[in-house]
């Protein structure tokens, strides 16, 4: 009498854990697919306000590699978005991390163009205190435009630093940590994309996609 | 419980009398970490009132069907497998939306107050009865989201609804308040703190606004009588 009761319920809760895995298999399903192109509208439209407009004929976010650059970059491996018009190159865009931020990790979305300008630096993930270090975000404040047109000649490199450490760039009052610190990454993914060179636009090899590519 | 409750309770008991978020003070967790906006509460709020009431309505339905030793286990998988869907569904049609609350969504599955309600209402109740409970229950915490969202914007920015066209695309933008761009804000209203005393003060205007009904309720009873006896039919 006693197992029958144990495997009733395990029966009731078996019936209950498929039916749901079902429910939410089929959502997924339906939904799967805009939600992928949500991601892929959301990139675009980052892409677009920090890249020249119409100057490029490709997509990006399909032309890519991954480097592995973590003293540059401040992660293990990074997205090097290419950027091209015909076989022409237009710019890369990477995703350097500030490692060193306030309250943590800062993500960037950085794009350097073919003649070693900033096309613009965004910031795509970050735990800033509100009111202080947030103003890194671009609907909050327009310091992070600043960036735009900056290049490693200008100003010059030693300059690259905030104003209070004697560089170009504007603090905030009250955060000093935040801005130092995307200013140094900045600067950091600029040293290595002159550094590499046209290295960063060489086509993906199509025999070998798989580990070019690798997973997003 | 023996006789179900009547309409008009369980909507009055889940907006005002019992709300979930100022008297039973469930589901702090997000009720706290969200609103740093009313568009961020009213998003919140939303979302977790969809998935109170199908869970509501689903356990109601199933009550028959599941084993009292097994009911604990079985509640958590249909709101699981509710918030899943309501986050696939979030992504696919609020995508920005998704991207302030993200975590916070997943976080519903742990929500008191849902499991609160399936188990001492839906589990006892039709489901007709259910889903107007979990309804009365969601707007109720909704609306505190909302509140307590809005206030702290206000104090921190200086603004209400600011960027409503997230959840409410582009007619949202009707709702933003802006009180001025160069307002130097009271930064604590949005850190962890202000929630707190934000709630606070809430949950005192809510006692001072219950505590003035109870003064007036009696005052009219004592009244009636007197009036009735005036007016002899």
């Amino acid at each position: 009498m006693k197992t029958r009761s144990i495997l009733l319920a395990g029966f009731v809760l078996g019936a209950f854990a498929i039916t749901g895995v079902t429910l939410v298999a089929v959502t997924h399903l339906t939904v799967d697919e805009r939600i992928v192109d949500n991601q892929h509208q959301a990139m675009q439209r980052k892409l677009a306000t920090i890249l020249p407009a119409g100057q490029s004929d490709n997509d990006p976010l399909a032309d890519r590699i991954q480097v592995h650059a973590p003293d540059f970059l401040g992660i293990d491996t990074s997205q090097v978005y290419r950027v091209r018009k015909g076989d022409e190159p237009v710019a890369v865009v990477l995703e350097p991390v500030v490692p060193d931020g306030y309250a943590g990790p800062i993500k960037l979305l950085v794009s350097v163009l073919h003649d070693g300008t900033l096309g613009g630096v965004r910031v795509l993930s970050h735990h800033e205190t509100p009111g202080l270090g947030d103003k890194i975000e671009e609907s909050k404040s327009d310091w992070v435009l600043h960036f735009q047109g900056k290049s490693l000649t200008d100003p010059p490199l030693e300059k690259w630093s905030v104003k209070r450490d004697g560089g170009e760039f504007d603090q905030f009052t009250g955060a000093t940590i935040t801005p130092r610190s995307i200013v140094n990454a900045v600067k950091n993914t600029l040293i290595y994309v002159r550094q590499q060179g046209d290295r960063l636009f060489v086509p993906v090899d199509t025999s070998t996609p798989a580990t070019v590519q690798g997973k997003s | 419980m023996s006789a179900s409750k009547s309409v008009k309770t369980i909507v009055s008991e889940g907006v005002w009398t019992n709300n979930q978020s100022l008297v039973a003070l469930l589901g702090l967790c997000p009720l706290l970490a969200t609103t740093t906006s009313a568009t961020n509460g009213l998003g919140m709020g939303l979302a977790t009132t969809a998935v109170l009431t199908c869970s509501n309505g689903t356990v109601s339905l199933v009550r028959h069907l599941v084993r009292p030793e097994v009911r604990i286990p079985v509640y958590v998988l249909v709101i699981a497998s509710f918030v899943t869907i309501v986050e696939l569904v979030m992504q696919a049609f609020f995508y920005e939306m998704y991207l302030v609350l993200g975590l916070f969504i997943s976080l519903i599955v742990v929500n008191c107050i849902i499991i609160g309600r399936a188990e001492s209402f839906a589990s006892k109740n039709r489901v007709d009865l259910a889903l107007l409970d979990g309804l009365a229950v969601g707007l109720g915490s909704t609306l505190v989201l909302t509140t307590l969202g809005g206030l702290r914007e206000l104090v921190a920015q200086g603004t209400i609804f600011y960027q409503a066209e997230l959840l409410l695309g582009e007619a949202g933008k009707a709702l933003t308040l802006n009180f001025g761009n160069d307002y130097q804000g009271a930064l604590i209203a949005i850190l962890p703190p202000g929630a707190f005393i934000g709630l606070g003060l809430l949950i005192a205007l809510k006692n001072l606004i219950d505590r003035h009904a109870r003064r007036r309720a009696p005052a009219r009873a004592a009244k009636a009588p007197v009036e009735a006896q005036a007016h002899p039919a």
